[in-house]
């Protein structure tokens, strides 16, 4: 009878296996390790192993860079967070107690401060590499999105850290971002009562911002995982646009893009290192070294220098929803632009008018970035709402009109042939100056 | 390319516009070679010493300076007082402590470890003695201006007996060239001779101002000098490394571009 059964048993089901435990190309105690938790093998295959495109240019060291900003920024935070008080009467002198006594606190805090900074240099070189090469096509149109969250995650952490020394600029920061949710019909008000955990950007909206400061930063190191992760299935584009085909066009992860790499680094740190030992202050405004004072609003109420051209569009708006909408819009828009851009070519070394608006792209994002830090009048505000109109052209009409009537320039057939081309001085590839 | 220059200009300009707002038809500053200016900048200590006095003799009267206890004056990189000499200091001033056992407060010679003494008890009693003007807290007074130590420099220089014919002046409102609206409340605080300087330098309006600047300044980045020291040797350092990483990367990639 039971054997019956058992002869019933391998005719009608399938075997299972549920442990997976074997299959490590290592032996020993790593071996042992690695069988059973497979992380030995996923840094062989990832980082030793990994292929990528042997043309990449600088340009593509800022992947690199913002990871180690993100995590010199979550360190440096960490020890400021021990000494921080997110206490309205007492955030300023806190800060001061950790710039004066604190032993190398000023070195930590000046360094959490221009990480903030440089992260966004460096994001924003990232995000036009991704641009003008066409990273955001087919297959990278989710990395592209999950690059746009954490776009979106760095300014809410960046908004809400500044806020945490409480000076005059925090403070009113603060209140005018805040103050944006009101545009929100119906409940707006509401929601900004509910956001301020008060009537007033107060005590309780202070405790709150530090804790979500923590809470998104680390929500951002989450993401960029999974960007990295996604980076590892469609991977690396290149200044080509064409995929890697044989082993003439790659070279492996370990030591071609790490010694790349961590040169690129290093000039990256050069400048960080000037700008946070010579002149700390800098990237700041002087504003937000007196304390906050609800009674005395500042003569200008400006943002932090990396929030000026979305600031710029904010307010070349006259009406305030709208405003609001087109500022958070004109960073969403980005995630569409896979599906706005329909031409097949990545790279824009291959598409002489596209080429041209992207850098009329970039222009406008400085003249932007301008306008956003002067006063919202006169000249500056029609400047501004030029600077806005085109940012929203290109993406709704010009890229996918001209990914329609541009004749693209002719194509090598692979990567080694294109690095031939640039030698016989067929094509012309990006140099900065 | 035309378009990469103006994106080029566009960019630099940002650079250096960062002080686009406080620019507003503002009176060009004074500007002075400080000795904490530069790469191996360092304050003078005699006039960080002297600096002091003239903010104990004549600021301390209206202007608070919270964030600074008497022992900062003689730690490293700062005035460098003597220990001894911080002791006499702070025992000249009278600090509220308390309460004691009896539940009463009282009044003792300050020490090393006091905050400086605030002139008054609370703003509202700053306000009511200065015309309803606010002497601001002088912690961090020069990071807090645009413009910095040359601000407070020109401030404190830019008081003019007889102002312009077009403007007009209430009563307790000076003329200042520096200030915004060019209209202030504090009367001109320096003039010369209003120290007494116990080295012997001749107490000059430009001396007064400049050491009472380097003084503030110190005040409100005390770790001025080990920073810039540490910014020097982490640059260095960083050049030795770059330089080594690029060979080796010079290196590791020749097997793969041979050269032509």
């Amino acid at each position: 009878m039971s054997d019956k059964n058992l002869e019933n048993t391998s005719a009608e089901y399938k075997p299972v296996h549920t442990n997976k435990v074997g299959g490590s190309p290592f032996k020993g105690v790593v071996g042992w390790i690695d069988n059973r938790l497979p992380i030995f093998r996923m840094f062989k295959y990832e980082y030793l192993d990994f292929q990528v495109p042997k043309n990449l240019s600088y340009l593509w060291s800022l992947g690199g860079i913002l990871m180690i900003c993100l995590i010199f920024l979550i360190v440096t935070g960490l020890v400021l967070g021990m000494h921080y008080k997110p206490s309205s009467s007492e955030a300023f002198e806190s800060v001061e107690k950790i710039m004066r006594d604190v032993n190398f606190g000023w070195l930590i805090r000046y360094m959490h401060m221009n990480f903030a900074s440089f992260f966004f240099i460096a994001v924003y070189i990232h995000i036009f590499r991704g641009l003008y090469y066409g990273s955001y096509k087919e297959p990278r149109q989710l990395m592209w999105l999950i690059g746009i969250v954490i776009f979106f995650l760095m300014m809410a952490t960046a908004f809400l850290g500044y806020t945490l020394p409480w000076g005059q600029m925090s403070y009113w920061g603060a209140t005018v971002i805040t103050n944006l949710f009101s545009a929100v019909p119906f409940v707006g008000e509401s929601i900004v009562t509910w956001l301020w955990g008060d009537y007033a950007v107060g005590d309780a909206t202070l405790n709150r911002f530090y804790v979500l400061h923590w809470l998104i930063a680390f929500g951002i190191l989450g993401i960029v995982i999974f960007h990295v992760i996604a980076l590892h299935i469609v991977g690396s584009n290149n200044p080509s646009g064409i995929e890697p085909k044989d082993t003439r066009d790659t070279v492996s992860f370990a030591p071609f893009t790490t010694s790349k790499d961590l040169f690129a680094m290093l000039i990256f740190l050069f400048a960080f290192v000037i700008i946070t030992m010579y002149a700390p202050n800098y990237l700041g405004h002087p504003d937000n070294y007196i304390p906050a004072d609800p009674l005395v609003t500042p003569a200008h109420i400006v943002p932090e220098w990396y929030f000026l051209p979305f600031y710029a569009i904010l307010r070349s708006i006259p009406d305030k929803l709208m405003g609001v909408i087109a500022m958070v819009s004109s960073i969403a828009i980005l995630g569409l632009l896979p599906w706005l851009d329909l031409s097949k070519i990545r790279s824009s070394v291959f598409r002489p008018i596209w080429k041209q608006f992207v850098f009329l792209f970039v222009l406008d994002f400085f003249i932007l970035m301008y306008v956003g830090g002067m006063p919202a009048e006169g000249i500056y505000l029609l400047i501004g709402r030029v600077g806005t109109a085109y940012w929203f052209l290109f993406f709704l009409i010009i890229a996918p009109l001209v990914s329609l009537i541009e004749k693209p320039l002719p194509m090598p057939n692979s990567i080694h042939e294109f690095e031939q081309w640039k030698k016989q001085g067929k094509i012309k590839t990006f140099k900065l100056f | 390319m035309f378009l990469k220059k103006l994106i080029l200009t566009f960019l630099l300009l940002n650079f250096f516009t960062n002080d686009s707002f406080s620019a507003e038809k503002q009176e060009k500053l004074l500007t002075l070679n400080w000795s904490f200016n530069g790469f191996f900048g360092k304050f003078e200590r005699a006039s960080l010493q002297r600096g002091y006095q003239v903010y104990t003799e004549v600021c301390a009267s209206c202007h608070s300076m919270n964030l600074l206890s008497y022992r900062n004056l003689s730690e490293v990189g700062g005035p460098s007082f003597s220990e001894e000499e911080v002791k006499a200091i702070a025992s000249k001033v009278e600090v509220l402590d308390g309460p004691n056992d009896n539940g009463e407060m009282f009044k003792r010679p300050g020490k090393p470890s006091d905050k400086f003494v605030s002139p008054f008890a609370n703003e509202k009693a700053a306000r009511a003695a200065n015309g309803g003007a606010y002497p601001p807290d002088m912690s961090v007074l020069v990071k807090a201006r645009a413009g910095g130590a040359d601000y407070i420099y020109s401030v404190l220089m830019g008081y003019d007996d007889k102002p312009p014919k077009n403007v007009k002046l209430e009563d307790g409102v000076y003329y200042n060239k520096y200030m915004a609206g060019n209209k202030i409340k504090m009367a001109k605080p320096l003039n010369k001779d209003s120290v007494n300087y116990s080295d012997g330098t001749v107490a000059t309006q430009e001396q007064l101002a400049k050491d009472v600047t380097t003084f503030l300044t110190w005040a409100s980045e005390p770790h001025l000098e080990a920073r810039k020291r540490l910014g020097f040797k982490t640059v260095i350092y960083l050049l030795i490394l770059t330089v080594l990483v690029y060979l080796v990367k010079k290196k590791i990639w020749s097997r793969v571009e041979p050269k032509v």
